[in-house]
């Protein structure tokens, strides 16, 4: 007979795996970058400009996926882009689940006047057009690694705190947590030991989805130039050069869109992949 | 001396003058098995919620007292009041299914209590988990203890629940509707349980729940509510005999009979719930003026 729950959780697995998969490959390209890297990402050289792909007539050994008008190594690009990306869904997608989902168990678990602040706040703060938000965010604190990643926290938290408050208040409604407190426990260990485990996948989950969107909001940033220097190579920064030969050498654009496509789908799919794994009601 | 000593306790709807509880006043002795009957809604797990200190956010307790064991609780600082009732009393649950914590294994459940109010070290209060986990005849209680709350049954983790409230050795055990969520095979353990349990140990036991019949079996006193007001209160050997409150004798007479199931349920008649709130309606009255 055949077991619907098994099919379910076959599928998932697939969906784990290939998108952790991608990640992974993903993280060990960027870490090892300067060792992998077939050429140097920044190395001009106008006798090699607009190879086209291995597979296509014209191409050169060694320059994988092509080279861009200035004759840059399409894939080496790509690979070093990896680490600004990575490294700003690390430290952004973090940061911003450690504060949203702070004030979010605030907001949800003790109700009050600080529910009233943080929820009015959050009400404010969405109220901003984001990618507006945050290009004036930049305009402000000037270019930079650090005020990319300080953006994507003033613009995202609001996501966390949100969902984390619905979901902790959910949970200060179950019995379990009557029973804490009967058995005298004070609020703020009720708050770590009741409600903070049951909404740590909610989090979870909501973390990859951030970094996805981390990404992306690095991406844009750097497409319009207001990410890190443009010495260093961004998948943004790629798209929006690419954008102007796409006529005469579309792999200048197309790779790193692939390459970006596939890491924003692999986080969220990790993120819907692990919620499944770890839901014990599924298991 | 009664061990629980409610006196003219109100409890509002916050934000509003509508009283959900009005000026209830009740006694359970310190060994007494005391019902608490009523139609839903009238506010019979208010009053256990309100003994416990875990009145839903929307409820708020305006006038009275409520004394555990000499101690006026609503005087007491927050703290100190969460610790005097972890340490005397505690609850079952109505429904086994949420009152765990599914994000925890079963033994911190039980001996969070023993260890936080009590101030016992872990491997005493594990022992005594084990130990009264075997009390509820629960095969292997070792590993319940290390079972997550979803690997078990509803009627487990009931059984569960009922060691976790007697493992404290609280004196006053509030039971609120213990039966109400589980199969009906289930439901006759539990309550065989439950009071074992109570005479082994001793408790006083506050028993919420809408069926008389149980009601007629185990306790020894019982208390009617409408609308938050007593109706009744009364010895159970003379209740069943002869209520006194007209509403009680309609509330007996609606409940449904085994020997006869063909037989038409009878509903509480109109006269007798125009009565009842009649009474409600000149309590707010006096309540408000």
């Amino acid at each position: 007979m055949l077991d619907g729950r098994s099919l379910v959780k076959r599928t998932a697995g697939l969906r784990l795996w290939l998108s952790a998969g991608w990640i992974g490959a993903l993280v060990i390209g960027a870490v090892f970058a300067p060792w992998i890297a077939p050429q140097d990402p920044l190395m001009q050289d106008l006798f090699t400009s607009r190879l086209p792909p291995f597979w296509m007539d014209g191409a050169e050994p060694g320059y994988w996926l092509g080279t861009d008008s200035l004759g840059r190594d399409v894939l080496s690009r790509i690979l070093y882009g990896g680490r600004v990306a990575l490294v700003v869904a690390l430290i952004a997608g973090t940061a911003t689940a450690l504060i949203g989902a702070t004030l979010g168990l605030i907001a949800g678990y003790f109700r009050g006047w600080a529910d009233m602040v943080i929820s009015r706040l959050v009400d404010i703060w969405m109220a901003f057009p984001p990618v507006l938000f945050a290009i004036l965010l930049i305009a402000v604190m000037g270019t930079g690694l650090t005020s990319v990643v300080v953006a994507i926290i003033v613009i995202d938290w609001t996501r966390f705190a949100r969902v984390v408050r619905a979901e902790a208040m959910a949970q200060g409604a179950m019995d379990y947590v009557a029973s804490a407190q009967v058995a005298g426990r004070g609020r703020m260990s009720t708050l770590l030991t009741e409600i903070l485990p049951n909404v740590l996948p909610t989090i979870a989950v909501l973390l990859t989805l951030e970094m996805g969107i981390a990404v992306i909001v690095e991406a844009i940033l750097s497409f319009v130039n207001l990410s890190v220097s443009t010495d260093d190579p961004t998948w943004g920064g790629m798209i929006a050069e690419g954008r102007l030969s796409i006529h005469q050498a579309w792999w200048v654009l197309v790779f790193p869109l692939v390459a970006l496509f596939l890491t924003v789908l692999s986080f969220s799919q990790l993120g819907e992949g692990l919620k499944d794994r770890f839901d014990p009601v599924l298991n | 001396m009664s061990y629980l000593r409610i006196r003219d306790l109100s409890v509002v709807l916050r934000g509003t003058r509508h009283r959900l509880l009005r000026g209830v006043s009740l006694d359970v002795g310190a060994t007494e098995v005391m019902g608490l009957v009523g139609e839903s809604g009238a506010g019979k797990s208010m009053i256990g919620k309100a003994v416990l200190g875990i009145l839903p956010r929307s409820a708020k307790i305006v006038s009275g007292s409520i004394e555990l064991d000499g101690v006026d609780l609503l005087t007491l600082p927050p703290r100190q009041r969460r610790h005097v009732i972890g340490q005397k009393a505690a609850l079952i649950p109505q429904d086994p299914l949420t009152a765990l914590n599914p994000a925890r294994r079963i033994e911190p459940q039980i001996t969070d209590r023993l260890v936080d109010i009590l101030g016992w070290d872990r491997a005493r209060a594990r022992t005594r988990a084990a130990e009264i986990l075997h009390d509820v005849h629960i095969p292997q209680p070792e590993r319940v203890l290390r079972a997550y709350p979803h690997e078990l049954s509803g009627g487990m983790r009931q059984r569960v629940l009922i060691a976790s409230a007697f493992a404290a050795e609280p004196r006053l055990i509030v039971a609120d509707e213990p039966t109400t969520a589980l199969d009906v095979t289930v439901q006759k353990q539990i309550l065989k349980l439950i009071f074992e349990m109570q005479a082994r140990h001793g408790t006083a036991l506050l028993f919420v729940t809408h069926d008389l019949g149980v009601v007629s079996k185990i306790c020894q006193r019982l208390t009617v509510l409408y609308g938050g007001l007593v109706m009744e209160e009364a010895e159970v050997g003379a209740f069943f005999d002869a209520p006194a409150h007209p509403y009680s004798r309609a509330l007996l007479a609606a409940t449904p009979r085994h020997t006869d199931p063909t037989a038409d349920l009878t509903p509480v008649p109109e006269a007798v719930i125009a009565e009842a709130r009649r009474a409600v309606a000149e309590a707010d009255l006096r309540w408000h003026s």
